[in-house]
């Protein structure tokens, strides 16, 4: 058999198990960011957002809706592939795959697009759920695809090492508690960095999160922080870099082989 | 042709255990290999390490003439592994454990599925197709990997303790199974801790401790070395004080009130003792191996390793 139409039959398959997966439990999954979000826009952009007023030429509530969207997306993505990942090491059935003639990239490959598709998935609830909150249109829609899409692949290759490295269910929860929520709640979700003092603002920029929220922001709106060409090398930056690692983390074996 | 060669296999784990020390070993297309040794002598390692799940300190490993090192896709694609644990996703249909299983092989999904099907009801599963693997019994769990491994057709099928925890009427299932894929050319490497399925299954053994083969040969070459054989003896009517002695130059010792134990060396004809315990009005009603041949000599070739390892 070509090693071409192996790779494609095997990344197909992890794919589709990786999707059959968080799909199962969609209640899990899928349904939870979407009332969270739901909560989000009544408090702070229906009840607390009133008050605030316009932000950058939009309503408070219309504002908080892309970095709301992408939130998601990011904790979605990332979530998936550390919980999935990890529990396949956990009940050992990842040596289904280690036994297998899959090459690693294709491994990476199918879970981090199973990340994406979930991503993907919750966004599309996200974004149903904030139209009954908000009058959105988008502003571009190849560049909040592109934003959507690459934001999504970054963290869920940033979930992939998490699971790598994680010993216990307590590891694939600490790094979403303590680093992840803190950067995207300080990553201009809620607020322009415009309004900080500029040593907070300097700060800011030392956040990808920002990047990528600012990057999405104007694909929506029209509007952003932060310089786009700046967010995109930023983003792909971070893709290359990741993507590098976990595949040497995969061809060493690290955490899955003695 | 050589379905798997071993040549100067060394592992030592990152906490300096030595768990194989240089081991050598070939096993031929079509065999039926068993890989014996006692707990932690280094059977799973080298499993492991042929199947890719464990990184190799030192040595190399051909599987049908395809090197690990230099093609491991070609090597991983010959192997089909039934591991010592469950190793399946507990929350996935039966269905799709095997279908995904030959997916990850190159099995188009349509075709993976019938595969699926075909082993499922090999292993008469079939009707468990859609539950999920954490609602299965052991036994049909350990059924479940052999049909998961089966699912692209390996040329090499390695069995880890397949039938550990199996009852009775499944063991015998199983065996006339792997007797069968055996038959229809699958070269097996079996591991187990049951002497007598390995006699029962296996034309070559290879036994390894403390991470070296101490012995590797025909299981009938090995069982030709057995010097003496001891059989017990159950009569029809109670013996009542019937102290050692030797008759016909058969060693005999009681046992109970109605078996005895009998030695029997190498090419000794048994017929003239029933005929001596007949005219002494001992009446035998049957006979049976007092203890599993291989297990006689797998504990002397064990002990007398450890005996050298000593010195």
């Amino acid at each position: 058999m070509k090693q071409a139409s192996l790779n494609r039959i095997a990344f197909q398959t992890i794919y589709i198990k990786e999707v059959l997966r968080f799909m199962r439990i969609w209640v899990q999954t899928v349904v939870p960011p979407g009332v969270t979000t739901a909560l989000y826009f009544i408090i702070f952009g229906n009840l607390i957002g009133e008050r605030i007023g316009e932000m950058e030429g939009y309503s408070y509530v219309e504002f908080i809706v892309p970095g709301l969207i992408l939130m998601s997306v990011i904790t979605s993505s990332y979530s998936n592939v550390v919980s999935s990942f990890y529990f396949s090491k956990f009940g050992h059935h990842i040596e289904e795959l280690l036994v297998s003639p899959v090459p690693n990239w294709i491994i990476l490959a199918g879970y981090i697009c199973g990340g994406v598709t979930r991503g993907v998935v919750v966004g599309v609830v996200v974004t149903l759920v904030s139209l009954f909150f908000a009058d959105v249109s988008i502003h571009s829609y190849l560049l909040t695809l592109l934003v959507f899409v690459l934001t999504s692949v970054l963290f869920a290759l940033a979930g992939f090492i998490n699971a790598v490295y994680a010993n216990s269910f307590d590891d694939i929860s600490i790094v979403p508690t303590f680093v992840l929520t803190p950067l995207t709640y300080l990553g201009g979700i809620f607020y322009s960095i415009q309004l900080l003092p500029e040593f907070w603002q300097n700060l800011s920029l030392a956040n990808p999160v920002l990047y990528m929220v600012n990057a999405f922001r104007y694909g929506i709106l029209g509007v952003s922080d932060i310089n786009l060409g700046v967010a995109f090398a930023i983003i792909l930056l971070f893709i290359v870099v990741l993507a590098s690692f976990s595949l040497s983390l995969l061809q060493r074996g690290v955490g899955i082989k003695s | 042709m050589t379905a798997l060669s071993i040549s100067n296999l060394q592992k030592t784990y990152a906490n300096g255990v030595v768990a194989l020390k240089g081991i050598d070993l070939t096993v031929e297309q079509g065999d039926f290999f068993a890989l014996l040794g006692p707990n932690g002598a280094g059977k799973s390692t080298a499993i492991g390490i042929i199947c890719s799940l464990v990184n190799k300190s030192r040595g190399r490993i051909e599987v049908f003439g395809h090197d690990l090192d230099s093609d491991p896709a070609a090597v991983k694609q010959c192997i089909g592994l039934v591991p010592q644990e469950f190793n399946f996703n507990q929350f996935e249909p039966l269905e799709e454990i095997v279908a995904n299983q030959a997916g990850y092989y190159g099995v188009e999904r349509k075709e993976a599925f019938r595969r699926a099907e075909v082993c499922l009801r090999q292993l008469d599963l079939w009707d468990k197709r859609r539950e999920m693997a954490r609602e299965l019994s052991g036994g049909m769990k350990r059924r479940l990997m052999i049909a998961r491994a089966l699912a692209h057709q390996p040329k090499l099928l390695i069995l880890d303790e397949p039938t550990a925890g199996v009852d009775v009427e499944i063991r015998h299932a199983m065996w006339d199974l792997l007797r069968e894929i055996n038959r229809q050319g699958t070269t097996i490497i079996l591991t187990t801790h049951y002497l007598e399925e390995a006699e029962r299954l296996c034309r070559h053994i290879g036994i390894i401790n403390h991470g070296e083969i101490i012995e590797c040969t025909s299981l009938s070459g090995l069982l030709n070395r057995l010097s003496a054989e001891n059989f017990e003896l159950n009569l029809r009517e109670r013996l009542v004080d019937f102290p050692d002695q030797s008759i016909d130059g058969f060693a005999l010792h009681q046992l109970d009130d109605c078996t005895l134990e009998v030695e029997v060396a190498k090419g000794q004809s048994i017929n003239s003792l029933f005929t001596t315990l007949s005219e002494r009005g001992i009446e035998v009603m049957g006979m049976r191996s007092a203890q599993n041949r291989l297990e006689q000599l797998f504990m002397d070739i064990v002990s007398s390793s450890r005996r050298e390892s000593a010195e």
